[in-house]
């Protein structure tokens, strides 16, 4: 489904601060591979979505996404195939209009934007149901502003605007990190049943070890701009939190210096 | 009637006929959310355009109107093209269009000022046609343009197209995110935008009987002046097509404090600096109001301890 070969990236080209983001990474999905990315601050996780998502150019390589050639289309053009939320649950929503509009825009990413209605009244019903499926009471406010709800609210129609329209690939960035643990909890649920439950394919980065290992069905480590650990299956399954703590120490020679890491 | 009724009867004619500009820089100003300083260049290139096409090509009145309307399009364009495409920063795109059109104002014309002397505005045409006086005329034939772009642009952005420029101003990440040209639409509302500016100045000058090079000179603080007016008058919390309403009512009541200050003996030459300050009075106004109703509240005991 996806196919990451040879990608390289690296930050200030030529200057003193010159940051090697991502060193030929290669990365190959399945159908249905739901992946959780863990690393440390700077091993490239978030670079390594945004080179997917096409935020900002590579050096070199290519991406395919079921057989499309990714690697120079501009970020609009990508997201016709994908789904994001962002770390920040202003990102991924309009504040300044309602729930329905919101969810509109979303269900008409990739096509084209004519003079027709920007909301439909068999829409407004498909949205309600959809709504309803979080259990948050959403449906009951299609035509309130995305402004006057909180963050966790907010997060969850992202998740759902990314999903309304399926996408081939589904992009998490610490999607979680924001919100108190107890709304993170709940969209990680939701995230899980939608992605399990539809079959999605997906990348989900997260600086919580206990998640990365309990939800998907493959899990990468990444370090200093290189995959250093990839497990799927059974081997996943098993893994214990210190295990990836041991292999995060061996990748980092020691010298384990991440409190974010070590909090998890 | 006495002198300060006509006055103010005639405040709100160009009020309204201004207000068209106003409901183009709502557009970039608070959709968009960028200030878009062609609009100066472009609301005389509308006047400028028109005059020429009826006074040296003697077209149609109406039918000049819409050229002029269709060159504050293409001046947007140009604006847009500069801002995106190019990555010039907004506010300096729009000094580039409105510096670059001065010069074309003065080829347009071959001159800086042209009045439209032996040919028929729409106006006159109205006043012969109906009789009414040229106040009167002016109002209800600017109603007519302003109402209708009202209804237009709330169908608009209602539409998916619409929907999408909104989202472009709201939410560039999101917009982008959910597979839309952030460009495209910045430059397709800047286009829009400057159209309805260009309308206006064409508008206005028939108006006044002239087209002048100069006629678009502090347009943008104009169009501030009476979105912010609007926006005290009639509230934020009001939906979208009475948000549009609210910059005419606001373009109407800066005309008619222009024209009283203008019957109280001041001088015509000091009415950029009376609306500047008008402007930046009600730009500050909620800030420093806000900063001295905390500044009040404060105290160093506790909550609790003060409601004890």
């Amino acid at each position: 489904m996806l196919k990451i070969s040879h990608v390289s990236k690296t930050f200030n080209k030529g200057t003193v601060n010159e940051k090697k983001a991502l060193t030929d990474i290669r990365l190959h999905l399945e159908k249905g591979d739901f992946v959780t990315i863990i690393g440390g601050n700077g091993a490239g996780k978030s670079t390594l979505m945004n080179m997917v998502a096409g935020v900002y150019p590579m050096d070199c390589g290519t991406i395919f996404l079921d057989g499309v050639n990714l690697s120079r289309e501009p970020e609009y053009k990508r997201a016709a195939l994908l789904g994001r939320v962002f770390q920040d649950p202003m990102m991924g929503t309009a504040a300044s209009m309602q729930i329905e509009e919101n969810l509109a825009l979303a269900a008409r990413r990739g096509r084209r934007r004519g003079l027709r209605w920007g909301v439909t009244r068999e829409e407004r019903a498909r949205y309600h149901e959809e709504l309803k499926r979080l259990g948050l009471g959403l449906e009951e406010r299609m035509t309130a502003k995305v402004g006057l709800l909180s963050g966790g609210q907010r997060q969850a129609l992202t998740l759902l605007m990314a999903t309304l329209k399926e996408p081939k690939l589904l992009l998490l960035d610490e999607h979680t990190a924001a919100l108190d643990p107890k709304t993170a909890r709940k969209v990680l649920e939701l995230t899980d049943e939608i992605v399990t439950g539809r079959h999605l394919t997906a990348m989900m980065v997260t600086h919580n070890m206990k998640d990365a290992i309990a939800i998907g069905n493959r899990l990468v480590m990444m370090s200093e701009g290189r995959i250093i650990y990839d497990v799927k299956g059974e081997e996943k399954k098993r893994l214990k939190v210190a295990d990836l703590l041991a292999k995060f120490e061996e990748a980092s020679a020691g010298a384990f210096a991440n409190d974010r890491m070590l909090l998890s | 009637m006495s002198g300060m009724m006509l006055a103010i009867q005639g405040a709100l004619g160009q009020g309204i006929l201004w207000g068209i500009m106003g409901l183009g820089i709502y557009l970039t100003f608070r959709i968009l959310d960028i200030a878009d300083l062609s609009v100066d260049g472009t609301f005389a290139l509308g006047g400028c355009t028109c005059a020429a096409l009826m006074v040296r090509a003697g077209m149609d009145p109406y039918l000049a109107v819409l050229l002029s309307t269709a060159a504050g399009m293409a001046a947007g364009f140009v604006t847009g093209i500069l801002y995106t495409k190019c990555e010039i920063p907004a506010i300096l795109a729009g000094i580039l269009t409105q510096l670059g059109l001065y010069s074309v104002n003065l080829r347009i014309m071959d001159k800086s000022n042209t009045p439209f002397l032996k040919v028929d505005t729409i106006f006159k045409q109205l006043v012969d046609g109906t009789g009414l006086s040229q106040s009167w005329v002016s109002l209800l034939a600017g109603c007519v343009v302003a109402f209708a772009l009202v209804g237009v642009l709330y169908w608009f952005f209602g539409t998916e197209l619409g929907s999408a420029i909104r989202a472009t101003g709201t939410n560039e990440n999101m917009a982008r995110s959910q597979g839309m040209n952030t460009n495209t639409y910045k430059i397709l509302g800047l286009a829009l935008s400057n159209g309805m500016v260009a309308l206006s100045g064409a508008l206005v000058s028939q108006h006044q009987g002239y087209a002048d090079v100069k006629q678009g000179m502090g347009a943008i603080v104009i169009g501030l002046a009476s979105i912010i007016i609007g926006e005290v008058i009639l509230g934020h919390k009001t939906n979208f097509a009475m948000k549009l309403v609210s910059v005419l009512v606001g373009s109407c009541i800066y005309r008619i404090i222009v024209a009283v200050v203008l019957q109280l003996g001041l001088s015509t030459d000091d009415l950029k600096l009376l609306t500047a300050v008008l402007v930046a009075l009600a730009l500050s106004a909620p800030v420093l109001l806000e900063k001295r109703r905390r500044a009040a509240s404060y105290s160093e005991a506790g909550e609790e301890e003060r409601h004890a």
